[in-house]
């Protein structure tokens, strides 16, 4: 019989304490502890990206990190990025864009974008390819993804704003992003 | 970009609406079938072989079940004799006994990963705890691992039963049994016409060429799961993430002996499919722990089982000879094409024979296709299953025709391009068809358009085939009394589809895209629904969708008439108002109208249950593709600079998410071009398990992909619809490699594209480095 840990640690906002054994990933404490399971699992070897979470400020494949090394530190998931009844701006655009077929990468892709924005409010096109590049989608070729990012960033969203409702349409957003990409 | 032969006559249909499901997979609350959890559930997980080919001498559980937390184990003992019967579930024909199996190895193991026993217990941890305890005797035999090496007169034969069956003709059911001895190639189809000979001699141009492409991995991402819960009365719940929740109750139940009535199949929201996710691997494992343990059991596959376990599709070899006239008119070719089908017969060998001439209109042509048996995880469809190889080869050698014959590729495309009533290779007349809208619309596209230049670049294009369509499809659509629908389907939602279905109601009913809410429901809910797959959803779904609505309609018709005691043909409908001629009746909107539902005779269901024909019979899509490449002259590393794609997809129900479906599926052609494959050792182990090795396209190694939407309806869909899903992966590898040529003049035979295969190229094209390559081309 393995021996469970209590661990204490602030996930969304909240202080938490929680039993887990050392053996789990921080990634099975969130889904199977806390019923938080909009973090994905894709591989579990820190490949695929769609566990992906904020751990003080950084984004960090939950899959390769233990639940006891939550301990102290401040997590943010994707059930914590909307403001209540709120859309985070990334959600909306994504939303907007079509960015999600299957939907199973949309959280982790959310996260290491806000993770992106958070720190770079204003990033080239390159940088948010860069800043993406764990993630890992087989269903939309990253297209609609990078123009949503693209799209939330043009909408000044920095650290921990929340969404005002767009009024451009999507093809006028396209067009704009499609004019950046020539200069 | 949309290019339509049709002017939209549309309010809904055509436009771009949030998905219904969108806040739910934004915020993180959706659930995928890894995601749910029930009281007293346990966990279960395989034990899988680490040889490729081997006999089982023995199997001892006793560690195992002993071990603390386990609470049921089971083994290929456990299952019961299936005999084979060939099944058609949806668009798959499945021989049961070899699914059975594959879902549990009995005596032999025949691919590195092959399931061998399972255990429940009562944590993941503890149930890979117990596997370590599991011992195997195996008798090692030897692999077999390429189609070529399994098509020789001495190879090992896996399945000492099969014999080969020669299929003359697909769609002509006479078919022959080959010699009565073993063998691995259980299956042989060929096409023909014309007189071959007299089509070479008339050749000016004739290119024979051998290819080779590695298998590769659908590559969803999220694996495979199951949690049933076996109920004391006999009834089984199954949720899983599965591309066809009928199909996991068809084939469990063959499985496993149990009455498909006893079963229920609840379809969680699904991680990625591309056809890997229409048969069953777990379920009826979780089955029987579940009946074993009398508690739920959830199983869930690491990636390594993914990628070791469940269907990659065929690595294949391929010979080509064709030959083209001065003018460009091809004027013979002849094909042939090896599949491997994994460790049981089924590979997508016909399909691939079908599809591979299928753009073009060929005098004298004959395709050979062989299904073979080699030592790897039985294949299950992705994608267009069988196009995409077979168009590789045909496709690289036709942009080498046209270059012998000083054609532009697109030209020469549409100069044999095949058009309404020209035979496909299989036999059959095409119906109305866009292959030749496809191909305009690419060569005036702004990227064909454009100029591209610089050392080491180069564009390549090619087109693609796929069927599309057909088969059964249920839908109900309910009018609530408040005038909000419901749509009600059993097709599970891939990548948007119940909102395209929600917005054909709300096109017929002239109602709000807001205000209809789609469902999508477990197997005990709704009519016969067959897989999420063959481009089927948006055009035989939706057509039943349209069909439930017009029903639906043409109740409330009924219900106005009686309320306004009119004669029901004197009620008419327009912009979702309901109106009668004469004295003083005042129009009704669907809102109003719902209100009254109750005092006019109750409810409003309208339903409609359909077969949309066989596979192909309906919706024939075409793609073309066109990539800009430049090759690093140190790495030989491919760098995509543009990459676009063409699609007549007859009718954009959500432009959005049809552009989806072409982008996604060029960047997973792309990935196969360049970078993807499965490496087994020399024993049959696979190394590179894990998508660190097995490596998909990130977003750094794509651009945007652009596309070009061709709209050329189908005649035999109310809407016009030819489905989308697949056909954009089959145009893209050729694409590249006819781009590679364009670069650095070496012509790609062999998939993927990767550094190491494209250096080995250069090399024997006589060590030429790009540099001054591309100088001497200057
Ligand atoms: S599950 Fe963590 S990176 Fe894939
Ligand atoms: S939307 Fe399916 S993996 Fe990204």
């Amino acid at each position: 019989m393995v021996h469970k840990v209590i661990v204490e640690t602030t996930i969304n906002g909240d202080p938490v304490e929680l039993l887990c054994e050392p053996r789990q990933s921080l990634l099975e404490v969130l889904r199977d502890e806390l019923d938080l399971t909009g973090s994905k699992e894709g591989c579990l070897t820190g490949d695929c990206g769609a566990c992906t979470v904020i751990v003080d400020g950084r984004a960090v494949c939950s899959c390769l990190m233990l639940g006891a090394e939550a301990a102290g530190k401040h997590i943010t998931t994707v059930e914590g990025l909307a403001n209540g009844a709120t859309l985070h701006v990334l959600q909306q655009k994504f939303l907007e864009h079509a960015s999600l077929q299957c939907g199973i990468c949309t959280p982790g892709f959310l996260m290491s974008a806000k993770a992106l924005l958070d720190h770079n409010p204003n990033p080239t096109e390159g940088e948010i390819r860069y800043a993406l590049a764990g993630n890992l989608c087989r269903c939309t070729g990253y297209d609609k993804i990078v123009k949503a990012v693209v799209d939330a960033a043009r909408h000044g969203v920095g650290a921990s704003q929340h969404g005002k409702v767009p009024t451009e349409s999507t093809a006028e957003v396209t067009r704009d992003i499609l004019e950046r990409e020539k200069r | 970009m949309t290019q339509s032969t049709i002017k939209s006559e549309f309010t809904v249909i055509g436009t771009r609406p949030i998905r219904h499901d969108g806040i739910d997979k934004v915020t993180g609350r959706a659930r995928y079938g890894a995601d749910i959890a029930l009281p007293g559930m346990l966990h279960g997980a395989v034990l899988r072989s680490p040889h490729a080919h081997a006999r089982i001498r023995s199997i001892d559980m006793a560690k195992a079940r002993r071990h603390p937390g386990v609470k049921a184990v089971v083994t290929g003992a456990d299952f019961p004799e299936v005999k084979g019967v060939m099944a058609q579930v949806g668009e798959l024909i499945v021989n049961t006994h070899y699914l059975s199996l594959n879902v549990m190895a009995r005596g032999k193991v025949l691919y590195d990963g092959h399931a061998v026993a399972a255990v429940a217990a009562t944590s993941r941890h503890v149930a890979l705890e117990a596997l370590e305890l599991i011992e195997v005797d195996y008798e090692v035999l030897t692999p077999v691992m390429t189609a070529e090496e399994a098509m020789k007169p001495d190879a090992p034969v896996l399945l000492e039963e099969l014999r080969t069956k020669l299929m003359a003709h697909r769609t002509d059911p006479g078919s022959a049994e080959g010699p009565d001895r073993p063998t691995n190639v259980p299956g042989h189809i060929r096409f023909e016409r014309g007189d071959l000979a007299a089509g070479f001699r008339a050749a000016a141009h004739i290119v024979e060429r051998e290819f080779v492409t590695a298998a590769v991995h659908q590559g969803y991402i999220e694996p495979q799961n199951a949690l049933a819960i076996y109920g004391a009365d006999g009834h089984v719940t199954i949720h899983c993430s599965t591309q066809g929740s009928f199909n996991v109750r068809t084939l469990t139940s063959s499985v496993l002996g149990i009455p498909e009535g006893s079963i229920r199949v609840v379809p969680a929201e699904i991680g990625g499919g591309f056809g890997g996710k229409t048969t069953v691997y777990l379920e009826p494992v979780a089955t029987i722990l579940s009946k074993l343990s009398g508690r739920p059991v959830k199983m869930v596959m690491s990636r390594a089982d993914v990628l070791r376990a469940t269907g990659p599709t065929s690595g294949t070899k391929m010979k080509v000879r064709m030959g083209a006239a001065r003018d460009g008119t091809i004027t013979a070719a002849e094909v042939w094409l090896a599949y491997e089908a994994g460790a049981f017969p089924g590979s997508p060998f016909a399909p691939g024979a079908m599809c591979t001439m299928a753009p073009y209109n060929v005098a004298n042509l004959r395709i050979d296709s062989f299904d073979v048996v080699v030592n790897r995880p039985k294949v299950a469809a992705y994608r267009a299953p069988g196009s995409p190889a077979s168009a590789f080869a045909c496709e690289t050698v036709i942009d080498e025709l046209a270059t012998l014959c000083g054609i532009d590729p697109l030209d020469f495309r549409i100069l044999n391009g095949v058009r309404e009533g020209m035979p496909q290779p299989a036999g059959p007349p095409y119906k109305r068809i866009g292959f030749i809208e496809t191909c305009t619309a690419m060569r005036e596209s702004a990227h064909y358009q454009a100029r591209l230049e610089g050392p080491n670049r180069g564009r390549g294009v090619a087109a693609g085939f796929w069927f599309n369509g057909g088969l059964q499809s249920s839908a109900t659509v309910n009018i609530h009394g408040d005038g909000s629908v419901s749509v009600v389907t059993g097709s599970v939602d891939i990548g948007g589809s119940r909102t395209t279905q929600a917005m054909i109601a709300a096109e017929v009913l002239g109602a709000d895209i807001n205000d209809v809410r789609p469902v999508v429901t477990d197997t005990d809910s709704i009519g016969h629904t067959d897989v999420t797959g063959g481009s089927r959803v948006a055009l035989a779904t939706g057509m039943a969708v349209y069909e439930a609505a017009h029903d639906a309609l043409a109740q409330l018709k009924a219900r106005a008439a009686k309320l306004w005691e009119k004669p029901i043909a004197e009620v008419r409908f327009a912009a979702g108002t309901f109106s009668a001629a004469g004295n003083g009746v005042p129009p009704m909107t669907l809102k109003q109208l719902a209100t009254r539902l109750a005092r006019t005779g109750g409810p409003i269901v309208g339903r409609a249950t359909l077969n949309a024909g066989a596979v192909g019979a309906v919706g024939n899509a075409f793609a073309v593709a066109c990539v800009d490449v430049e090759i690093d002259p140190e790495t030989a590393k491919v760098r995509i600079l543009r990459c676009s794609i063409a699609q007549d997809v007859g009718r954009a129900l959500h432009p959005g998410y049809v552009e989806g479906q072409m982008q996604g599926a060029l960047a997973q052609g792309i990935g196969w071009a360049l970078s993807e494959e499965y490496f087994y050792d020399r024993n049959g182990l696979l190394r590179n398990a894990g998508l660190l090795d097995y490596r998909m396209p990130t977003c750094l190694d794509l651009p945007m992909i652009e596309t070009v939407i061709v709209e050329v309806p189908n005649p035999h869909h109310p809407l016009g619809v030819r489905g989308v899903g697949e056909v954009g992966i089959v145009p893209p590898m050729a694409a590249v490699a006819n781009a590679i040529y364009q670069a650095i003049g070496v012509r790609m035979t062999e998939l993927p594209m990767s550094p190491p295969h494209l250096l080995k190229a250069i090399g024997q094209r006589g060590g030429v480095t790009l540099d001054s390559h591309a100088a001497a081309a200057d």
